[in-house]
């Protein structure tokens, strides 16, 4: 904070507090969910150095189109971690609410045998639908008879996955409605459309959590759930609603993945969950719940994706990627670890 | 003080005929309870006598089976009907009810943060209606901090502030003292008159019957899911209270009463010389001989707790030794400790003592797990066998020993924690709040058993700020911001003990004391 708002500004600021004899410090632990920011200006920096290529806009966009998809399952795994619970079927849901959708509207043709039973435009919600009929499930499982989320959901991790290579018969689809391609492709005012709708997404969910009473009690629930039952909340009720976003969520990135790569493949989204928590966790939420900001979520997404793009520049052979990309969480983990002071438990 | 009850004014609430059952168990039979306004209740009873039940009831958590509840003559809400009920009876439950990642603004209005819920919450408004509900109660905390940050104590007075700006003129506090030092306590005691002054009143639940002296004017007893009794407090004596809660005469000896004299030649079984550790205490000597009971007396902050933990191995000391009969222990290390025949009793059995879902064989067996069977396997036969003696021992009220810890009642898991403490047969024997949670028989019983521990040639040490635990000690030190402070042999007086606590000068504390206190106190600050 800089002299002259400490003196236009008496009252205190976000992030210092005041300390025992009344003087003033910076608390970093406030920070905690922007700890990935200067990391992302490194990395920025790096790509600066290596490549001409990479601080031109076209690099830029294409980094954040290949985002989008994995930021959506990040926007829905960091709600759900919030308010305490964990869903690994989302991985699963990317791929297979496209597939039934598909199933379902497109004619018996070619390589994929579809139903055909409705019409075309029904495509997107038809796919929405999907995903939010395996969050309720989810939900019931969890919610209802009470089993383990972790459990319940890798179950649903696997089977969801299965019923998909059963409908596409492990092929991919390269059939795809229009609506999918038009907003997997389509630009709006020069930027991708899933570029917009993803930052859309991200500031609406980001508001609500900030601004909304539902949204705080998100962080209630996560934080001490006895304590919001005894404030009124709907406990159940409200973690259910979370688990159908985040499903529909996925459902949606599953659209946009689609109709950006103009098909599905069989193994869509196969192995993402490993990323989207990790992106989720160095972006500061707490796994334990209770704890995180979906722009946190954001920065984690961003630095995962820059530092293949910077290394892709760099020249380093992409065999390398997998390696880096575990380095890289480990690494964030441990300047997050030490940038809020905090012990990960 | 306490105003007379008339009999005329309408009780905020009243409870009569109230029975509840939870499958088989009769959790209450036939129970009743009034409150007149302004008045200061106490509710005691044993573990099990129905006093959680009655709070969930009370609080509209759960609905009786039977009988009726008004409201200062008024039905009770509607069972479900949150806000009606917190408009009637306010409560601060056992357990922390605050999510410790909000800021305390957040807590006091937590999920009516806005009028409604597609309003946007108006944050700067919300940290001044929290910072006027604080300064209303005046309780001294910087509304913009998160709830994980502030003390036990500061947590309690935000639940207190909260729970009354509903707006309702009854509170119930469930043990609110249980994790608050003596001084703590004071705070707590004072604020509450202070409520009660503007005409609160309060249902007080707590196991120390001196707090129900010292603050409540009437008594209500329960025991065994039934009421007993309901008595001002002046005309009950504490035996008669004692007997009321525990159904049995309390015209017995008070805990190690009559002890012989220690012999002279009494070998050491524990010596500590200028044991120091990080800012919690420095400089720390003390010695424990055979067939004695010390007492170390101190606050919270006092680091009293932080010298039996590191007798025990759990901290590693920066400066000084121990010595368990006459040879030296490994520094920091909880295996050489147990080794060389340190039991240690912690202070948080749920923290640090029990393993929960567990059974009472496996956790009282925990600390000797090489003696029951060879090339370190662990014969179930031997464990069974090892457990039963132990509960035979400590008279554990358990099932069977194969019944998870956690079914216990707190009285019986704290004897399920010391029972693990003898079971390597220690020479001493450190014990952190022994009696802390547990019920008026259980807390004789536990302090009957440390005392037998040194008649049988060992050693205690009992760490305590609950003067009752003190009492049946042979000396008591003092502690205050970790310095040693005067030393009381029997026949102190609570003033005297209290006061040594306090940092105030003790009956043989010289210039040097004083000289302390002034140094730890820049330290502290």
């Amino acid at each position: 904070m800089s002299v002259t708002t400490d003196l236009n500004a008496p009252e205190r600021g976000p992030g210092v507090k005041e300390t025992g004899r009344g003087g003033r410090r910076i608390d970093f632990a406030r920070y905690r969910d922007l700890s990935l920011v200067p990391v992302l200006l490194v990395l920025c920096l790096i790509g600066f150095i290596v490549s001409p290529a990479f601080l031109t806009t076209d690099n830029l966009l294409g980094v954040a189109q290949q985002s989008t998809e994995l930021s959506l399952l990040v926007l829905a795994a960091a709600l759900i971690l919030i308010v305490g619970r964990m869903d690994l079927s989302l991985e699963s849901t990317i791929g297979l609410a496209p597939v039934i959708a598909v199933w379902l509207v497109l004619p018996d043709a070619g390589r994929f045998a579809g139903l055909g039973l409705l019409p075309v435009w029904t495509a997107i919600p038809l796919c929405l639908l999907v995903g939010a009929a395996v969050g309720a499930l989810n939900g019931f499982l969890i919610l209802k008879l009470r089993l383990n989320g972790f459990i319940v959901t890798l179950g649903g991790l696997t089977m969801l996955r299965g019923l998909q290579v059963a409908i596409s018969k492990g092929k991919s689809i390269v059939d795809v409605p229009p609506s999918f391609q038009y907003l997997g492709s389509a630009t709006w005012l020069g930027v991708q459309a899933a570029i917009w709708i993803c930052v859309i997404l991200f500031a609406l969910g980001g508001c609500a959590l900030a601004w909304l009473r539902h949204g705080r009690a998100l962080y209630a629930i996560g934080g001490n759930p006895e304590a919001a039952r005894a404030a009124g909340i709907r406990v159940d009720r409200l973690t259910w609603t979370v688990l159908i976003i985040g499903s529909v969520l996925a459902a949606f990135a599953g659209i946009l993945y689609t109709g950006h790569y103009g098909s599905i493949s069989a193994d869509q989204g196969n192995g993402w969950i490993f990323q989207v928590f990790a992106a989720t966790v160095i972006g500061g939420v707490s796994l334990n719940g209770g704890r995180g900001t979906l722009f946190g979520a954001l920065t984690g997404v961003l630095t995962l994706q820059l530092v293949v793009n910077v290394m892709t520049l760099a020249g380093v052979p992409p065999l390398w990627n997998q390696f880096l990309n575990g380095a890289i969480i480990i690494v964030a983990l441990i300047i997050s670890r030490f940038a809020s002071g905090e012990k990960q438990e | 003080m306490p105003d007379t009850v008339t009999a005329a004014a309408v009780p905020v609430v009243e409870a009569a005929g109230i029975s509840k059952r939870f499958g088989a168990t009769v959790a209450l039979s036939d129970a009743r309870i009034a409150v007149a306004p302004g008045e200061s209740h106490a509710l005691v009873g044993r573990n099990g006598a129905g006093k959680s039940t009655l709070v969930s009831l009370l609080t509209g958590i759960q609905r009786p089976d039977t009988g009726t509840l008004r409201f200062s003559g008024e039905p009770a809400p509607a069972y479900g009907d949150t806000d009606a009920w917190r408009a009637k009876v306010a409560c601060v439950y056992q357990k922390s009810m605050v999510v410790g990642e909000l800021t305390v603004a957040e807590n006091l209005f937590l999920h009516r943060q806005s009028t409604s819920g597609l309003r946007p919450i108006r944050w700067r408004e919300l940290r001044r209606r929290a910072a006027d509900l604080l300064a209303e109660y005046s309780v001294d905390v910087d509304p913009t901090r998160k709830v994980r940050e502030l003390t036990v104590e500061q947590r309690q007075f935000v639940e207190i502030a909260r729970a009354l700006s509903f707006g309702a003129r009854f509170i119930v506090l469930d043990e609110p003292t249980a994790r608050l030092d003596a001084r703590g306590i004071e705070r707590l005691f004072t604020r509450l008159r202070d409520l009660q002054r503007q005409g609160v009143a309060f249902l007080f639940i707590s196991h120390h019957l001196q707090e129900v002296y010292e603050l409540c004017a009437s008594v209500t007893v329960y025991r065994d899911a039934r009421h007993v009794l309901t008595a001002p407090v002046a005309a009950l004596g504490h035996d008669d209270l004692v007997e009321a809660m525990t159904g049995e005469s309390a015209a017995r000896p008070a805990p190690g009463r009559k002890t012989r004299p220690l012999p002279a030649d009494a070998p050491e079984v524990l010596r500590v010389s200028g044991l120091a550790y990080g800012d919690h205490f420095s400089g720390v000597s003390l010695s424990v001989r055979s067939g004695e009971v010390v007492g170390l007396a101190g606050a919270a902050a006092s680091g009293c707790v932080q010298v039996g933990e590191t007798v025990a191995g759990l901290h590693r000391a920066a400066a000084g030794s121990v010595e368990v009969a006459g040879r030296r222990v490994r520094n920091g290390d909880v295996p050489a400790a147990l080794a060389a025949g340190v039991g240690f009793v912690p202070e948080d059995r749920h923290l640090q003592g029990l393993v929960h879902h567990r059974s009472v064989a496996e956790n009282a067996t925990l600390t000797v797990n090489d003696q029951l069977g060879p090339y370190g396997t662990v014969l179930p036969s031997r464990t069974r066998a090892f457990a039963r003696r132990m509960i035979a021992e400590l008279d554990v009220k358990t099932p069977d020993a194969s019944t998870p810890v956690s079914a216990l009642s707190g009285g019986n898991q704290q004897k399920v924690v010391v029972a693990r403490a003898l079971a390597t047969d220690p020479h001493v024997l450190i014990a952190i709040r022994p009696t802390n949670g547990v019920d008026v028989k259980s807390k004789e019983f536990l302090l009957r058993r440390i005392r037998q521990i040194a008649e049988e040639g060992r050693g205690a040490v009992v760490v305590s700020d609950e003067l009752d635990d003190l009492r049946g000690c042979d000396r008591v030190l003092t502690m205050f911001h970790g310095r040693m402070g005067p030393e009381f042999r029997r026949g102190w007086s609570d003033e005297q003990l209290v006061a040594a606590m306090e940092g105030m000068s003790g009956p043989d504390a010289g210039s040097g004391h004083s000289h302390h206190r002034k140094e730890s106190d820049v330290r502290h600050d």
